[in-house]
C-alpha cells in the first residue's frame, strides 16, 4: 500500500471532457475511474418525475470512454446518482445506456447496480419509532408527506459500493450515494485513512473545478497515499493552487471545517494544503470522527401540480410605476372570475424590479421596462391553463388608474404567448434517517453483461 | 469606511442544500482577509437582505481560502411556489454594499 491513484473525468456524468485529459489521466495509471452523476442543485422536478437533468446523448458519450479504457485496463468504473436524482427509474435509465454501450463496443462485464429507494411503509414506520429527524431549517417528516412523495431516496454511504467491489463488479451503477463515496470506496477497503479517501473524494467529485482556472468538463486526477493525497489537473492549461483547492472545499456548503456524511464528520480543523512543484497541492491532517449512531441523508420529493407559464413585457412608465398594484388587482379580477377554482396559485415573476431576489430584494426599484413571467400551478394542467390564460388577457387589457395606452398594456415575443410546463414537484423529505446496518436498505443486483 | 467588493477577488452565491442559502467572500492575500472579515458581523448582513438576524445561521472564517462563509435560510425551499433562483447563484449582489 503504497499509493491509489483515481481518476476523475468529470464533474457530472455527461458534462463532457476532453480526449487529451482522460488520456492524460490514464496514462497515469489509474487504479479507478469513479464519476459523480448527480445533484439536488437543479432542484425538486427530476428527482420527483424520474427524470435525468443531464441528456442522454451527453451521458452515453461520456460512458463509451470511461467504459471502454476501465474494461481494458482491468479497473473498476464506478457511477454515484446515477442519472442526476439516482431513484429507481435514474438507474434504470443509466443502466439501459451502459447496455447499449457494452453492445456497441462487443464488451461483457460483470455489472453491480445498487438501489437506493426508501420503502415508504418502512419509512413510516421508522417515523413513528422516532428514527427520522430534520436535516438543518426543515419542518419534521409527516406520514401525509411520505405517502404524498413519488420518490424517495437515501444517500449510501461507503458499504454498499465497497459491497459491490467485492463481489468483483467491473462497472457500478449506484443510485444516491454520497459523492466522495464512489472515489474512496475502493482506497478504503484496501486500508487506506477514510478520512484522506473521503475528503480526496470530496474534492474529485467535482472534478476541475477545483482547478484553477476551473471547470465542470475537464478531468482532475488523484494520488492518495497513507499520510496525505496530491491533486493534479491534466490539461496543462489548468493547475491546482493552495487557493483553487481551499477554496472549493467552500463550495455548497454551509461549513468548510466540519462536513457530516454517513457515518460521520469529515474534521477540516487541522487540514494542511501544501502547493508542490507542477501544479499539484498536497493535503493532509483532515480527520475523519464516526457518529456514534448512524445516519443516512434522506431526500424526496412530491407533486404539488401543474404548471402554465406566459412571458410578456411591459414599457409603458405609467404602468411600470403601479405594476404591484396593477398585478393585485388582476388577480382579484381571477378569483373574482373562478370563485370556484380556489386551488390554485398564481405568481408574477417581475424581471427587472425584483425578479431575482423576490423577497431578498433589497432595492425593488423597477428600471425603464419590465419583464414578466406570469405563472399559474393548479391540480390539473387544464385549471393551470385556465387561470394563466385568463390572468394573461386580463392584465393585457385592465384599465389602471391614468391608463394612456389603450390598446394593450403587454408586449409578447411569442404566439402562442401560454406555455404549459407540465408538472410541478416540491422537495418533501430532506431528513436523517438512524440506521442499525449501512447497507440494510440498499438493494445490489450482480448480473453478467 | 471602504467597500468590501473593492479588495476581495470572489463574491459568490450558492445554494448549500434545498433550505441554506451560502455566500463565499473570498480575499486574494492573508492580510486582506485579516483586515476585512472582522468587520463581516450577522447585524450587517441581516440589514443588507433585511432578514432577521437569527435567519443568518452561520458566518465562518476559512484561513486556508481566505475566505469568510456566510449562511442564511432560503426564503423558501429549492424550487417551491414563488422560486425566483433554484441554484442560488445570482443572490450575492446585496453583498457588493458591503462595507469595512
Amino acid at each position: 500500500m503504497t499509493e491509489l491513484r483515481i481518476l476523475s473525468p468529470t464533474a457530472i456524468l455527461g458534462y463532457g471532457f476532453p480526449l487529451t485529459s482522460f488520456q492524460a489521466g490514464l496514462e497515469r495509471d489509474p487504479h479507478v475511474i469513479a464519476v459523480d452523476a448527480g445533484s439536488t442543485d437543479p432542484g425538486p422536478y427530476y428527482l420527483g418525475a424520474g427524470k435525468s437533468f443531464t441528456g442522454r446523448a451527453p451521458v452515453k458519450r461520456d460512458l463509451c470512454y470511461l467504459i471502454e479504457a476501465a474494461l481494458e485496463r482491468g479497473i473498476p468504473l464506478i457511477v454515484g446518482t446515477a442519472g442526476g436524482s439516482g431513484a429507481k427509474p435514474h438507474v434504470d435509465w443509466t443502466v439501459e445506456i451502459v447496455r447499449e454501450v457494452l453492445r456497441e463496443i462487443k464488451a461483457k462485464a460483470r455489472l453491480a447496480v445498487i438501489y437506493s429507494d426508501v420503502d415508504p411503509e418502512l419509512l413510516r414506520e421508522e417515523l413513528r419509532r422516532g428514527r427520522v429527524q430534520p436535516l438543518g431549517p426543515v419542518a419534521p417528516l409527516t406520514e401525509e408527506e411520505i405517502a404524498a412523495s413519488s420518490h424517495i431516496v437515501a444517500q449510501m454511504g461507503l458499504e454498499p459500493i465497497m459491497e459491490a467491489l467485492e463481489a468483483g463488479a467491473q462497472i457500478i451503477v449506484a443510485g444516491r450515494a454520497y459523492d466522495p463515496t464512489v472515489f474512496a470506496a475502493l482506497p478504503v477497503m484496501q486500508g487506506y485513512d477514510p478520512a484522506l479517501a473521503l475528503h480526496l473524494g470530496k474534492i474529485l467529485e467535482c472534478a476541475a473545478i477545483a482547478a484553477t482556472p476551473g471547470s465542470g468538463s475537464d478531468c482532475l486526477f488523484g494520488y492518495l497515499r497513507s499520510d496525505s493525497f496530491i491533486l493534479e489537473a491534466l490539461n496543462p492549461q489548468r493547475k491546482c493552487t493552495k487557493l483553487s483547492v481551499a477554496a472549493h472545499t467552500l463550495y455548497e456548503k454551509s461549513d468548510p471545517y466540519s462536513l457530516p456524511g454517513p457515518g460521520g464528520t469529515l474534521d477540516l480543523r487541522e487540514t494542511r494544503f501544501e502547493e508542490l512543484p507542477g501544479g499539484k497541492v498536497r493535503v493532509s491532517g483532515t480527520r475523519f470522527i464516526p457518529t456514534e449512531k448512524y445516519f443516512l441523508k434522506l431526500e424526496g420529493a412530491r407533486r404539488i401540480g401543474f404548471r402554465t407559464i406566459s412571458i410578456a413585457g411591459v414599457r409603458d412608465p405609467i404602468m411600470i410605476s403601479q405594476i404591484d398594484e396593477v398585478i393585485a388587482a388582476v388577480k382579484e379580477r381571477v378569483a373574482d372570475n373562478f370563485r370556484d377554482l380556489r386551488d390554485y396559485q398564481l405568481h408574477v415573476h417581475c424581471y427587472g424590479k425584483n425578479g431575482v431576489m423576490g423577497a431578498l430584494e433589497p432595492q425593488p426599484q423597477p428600471g425603464h421596462e419590465l419583464g414578466l413571467v406570469m405563472e399559474a400551478v393548479a391540480p390539473t394542467q387544464d385549471v393551470a391553463d385556465t387561470i394563466c390564460s385568463f390572468f394573461r388577457s386580463t392584465l393585457l387589457h385592465f384599465g389602471y388608474p391614468g391608463r394612456k395606452s389603450t390598446a394593450g398594456n403587454l408586449a409578447f415575443p411569442y404566439s402562442p404567448s401560454d406555455i404549459s410546463t407540465g408538472p410541478v414537484y416540491q422537495f418533501s423529505v430532506y431528513h436523517l434517517l438512524e440506521v442499525d446496518d449501512p447497507k440494510g436498505l440498499f438493494a445490489m443486483e450482480v448480473r453478467e453483461e | 469606511m471602504r467597500y468590501v467588493k473593492d479588495v476581495a477577488s470572489v463574491i459568490r452565491s450558492k445554494n448549500a442544500g434545498p433550505y441554506e442559502l451560502t455566500f463565499d467572500l473570498m480575499f486574494p492575500d492573508e492580510h486582506t482577509y485579516e483586515q476585512v472579515r472582522h468587520s463581516i458581523t450577522k447585524e450587517k448582513i441581516a440589514a443588507l437582505y433585511k432578514i432577521p438576524e437569527q435567519d443568518v445561521l452561520s458566518i465562518i472564517h476559512f484561513a486556508p481560502a481566505h475566505a469568510v462563509k456566510i449562511t442564511i435560510v432560503r426564503p423558501r425551499a429549492s424550487g417551491d411556489l414563488g422560486e425566483t433562483d433554484v441554484y442560488g447563484a445570482q443572490q450575492h449582489a446585496p453583498l457588493l454594499e458591503l462595507t469595512y
